[in-house]
């Protein structure tokens, strides 16, 4: 079996492995998904369960 | 009095129908330091001003839609007749703003009765106590002497196509939370009749075509999910479009009749894996992801044969197969902005990562109420799309002149411009889906049966006596 070569030093063997790259346009919609979130955290955090509890209506149709 | 001579039916092309969509919308009054408020007495407020102008809760609107207080006091918006998919998508999306734009005088009003509070609507299909109401759907078909052996054949499409159309949900139950296609599965409880509340059919075979009886059905689907994101409605309703084209055509369906209708929507609800398999009256087992790929195939053999090939159609089948693949491969990054349970558990996903909690958690309950809420301001699903996280199909420039003007091309041109005439005469009238009535000493009705005719002599000469007071 061919030995794999290798111009890295072999300590780069125990850094941990990169993140599998994420394409620019993906990363930043996720950013956009992060910062909505930051916005929109205290109003759902507040109160929930209350909230939540309190929205009770009989069904239609 | 009877105006005119009802004109002969106009002959359509076939790839004409007619749609409309009827949503009920969730009504929400949080007051946490009030007296309690029944949620009758808060839509009571909401459509005061409706009442005002409209003489009645029960009204048509100037773009041809019909808006009012279905049963369990839920604010119900029914587009009017739409002939084509982005309009009817416009037309759907209209009636959100108009919803919310009841909102801010219905609660200056429960504030002025001591109640201060905020109204909240959400374009969803259940309530926190498992209470659910509908998103109808209509398709006006040709009339058949074997309309329920035609729409049963439908039935494995309506259970199965929640994996591409379906609106998502977090399914609370006694063993924790889960994942679910559709919040609307778990309430249907029968594949075809005439009832809608008591017992939920998935197609309601009540025969009311709103139109001439001779020549048409309605076929009222009840199965759907509220949808808010444009292309899952464009999909939704263009899909089962599609099909009818085909069964019109008296072409046949792969024969995929389940042996348990009301078993298999609830077995592919709850499995987003997509690895569920359901049992076919002929003792295959598929999968969901199955049955619509046959059913994508069928209609695909017939484009450019009995479907006309146009940018919609290949658009509506592009989705529709990437959907399919996206739950095949439990890869949703292919739709996440276009199908709106990808779009949902998308966020859910991040923020349940951020909060470091279980799907059950309340917090997550309120996420979910967010994303249906339909305040452009305040609704995370309206924000997502304001942020470019949702792909769009009509222009706010259209939804903007739906929410007053009718479709130009459907019987709704008429009604739309009657009832515009009839407010600022100040003339007492009576509208309905196939009538246009002038009330007062000498009424005057216009009977309204082709949905697809948007010019008549006879409005015209009501209008005239409009103008003429």
């Amino acid at each position: 079996m061919p030995q794999t070569t290798s111009s890295t030093s072999p300590f780069e063997d125990d850094a941990p492995a990169p993140d599998a790259p994420v394409a620019p346009a993906a990363q930043s919609s996720t950013d956009a998904l992060d910062s909505l979130l930051d916005e929109i955290d205290d109003t759902i955090q507040t109160n929930a369960t209350q909230f939540v509890r309190s929205f009770v209506q009989k069904g239609g149709q | 009095m009877m105006l005119g001579e009802i004109p002969t039916p106009l002959s359509v092309d076939p790839a004409r129908r007619i749609l409309g969509l009827e949503t009920e919308f969730g009504l929400h009054f949080d007051a946490p330091n009030s007296r309690p408020v029944t949620p009758e007495e808060v839509a009571g407020h909401l459509f005061h001003s409706v009442v005002e102008w409209g003489r009645s809760s029960n009204v048509f609107l100037t773009n041809g839609a019909r808006l009012y207080i279905d049963v369990g006091a839920h604010p119900e918006y029914a587009t009017a007749e739409c002939d084509s998919l982005s309009q009817l998508v416009a037309q759907d999306k209209a009636g959100e703003r108009i919803v919310h734009d009841l909102v801010a005088r219905g609660e200056a009003r429960l504030a002025a009765a001591g109640v201060e509070g905020t109204i909240y609507l959400y374009k969803n299909n259940t309530d926190s106590a498992g209470n659910s109401y509908g998103c109808h759907e209509n398709y006006l078909v040709r009339r058949r002497a074997d309309f329920k052996a035609f729409a049963s054949v439908l039935l494995p499409f309506f259970v199965s196509r929640q994996i591409v159309t379906g609106s998502g949900c977090i399914t609370r139950g006694t063993e924790g939370a889960h994942l679910s296609f559709s919040p609307r599965a778990d309430h249907m409880w029968e594949g075809m009749s005439s009832a809608t509340t008591r017992s939920r059919p998935m197609i309601n075979t009540r025969d009311e075509p709103h139109a001439n009886a001779e020549l048409y059905r309605r076929m009222h689907v009840i199965v759907g999910d509220s949808t808010m994101a444009e292309p899952t409605t464009r999909l939704k309703m263009g899909s089962t479009d599609l099909l009818l084209r085909i069964l019109e055509a008296r072409l046949r369906l792969p024969d995929l009749a389940l042996a348990n209708e009301m078993q298999a929507i609830r077995a592919i609800a709850h499995d987003v894996t997509g690895k569920a398999t359901v049992e076919l009256a002929d003792g295959r087992h598929l999968t969901a992801t199955d049955l619509q790929e046959s059913l994508l195939e069928t209609v695909r053999s017939q484009v450019d044969g009995v479907i006309e090939r146009t940018d919609e159609v290949d658009a509506i089948l592009d989705l529709w197969e990437r959907g399919i693949h996206a739950v095949r491969e439990e890869d949703p990054s292919g739709v996440q902005t276009e199908l709106e349970w990808a779009i949902k558990f998308r966020v859910l996903e991040r923020y349940r990562e951020r909060l470091g909690c279980a799907l059950d958690d309340p917090r997550l309950a309120r996420l979910e109420m967010a994303f249906h809420d339909v305040s452009p301001t305040r609704g995370l699903f309206n924000r997502l799309q304001a942020d470019g996280l949702v792909t769009r199909i009509v222009s706010d420039e259209d939804i903007v002149a739906a929410k007053t003007s009718p479709p130009d091309s459907t019987r709704a041109a008429l009604r739309g411009r009657f009832v515009t005439a009839a407010l600022e005469s100040g003339r007492d009238y009576t509208v309905d889906w196939v009538h246009l009535k002038l009330s007062g000493n000498e009424p005057r009705t216009v009977l309204l049966k082709d949905p697809f005719r948007n010019v008549d002599e006879r409005v015209d000469v009501l209008l005239e006596t409009l103008d003429a007071q």
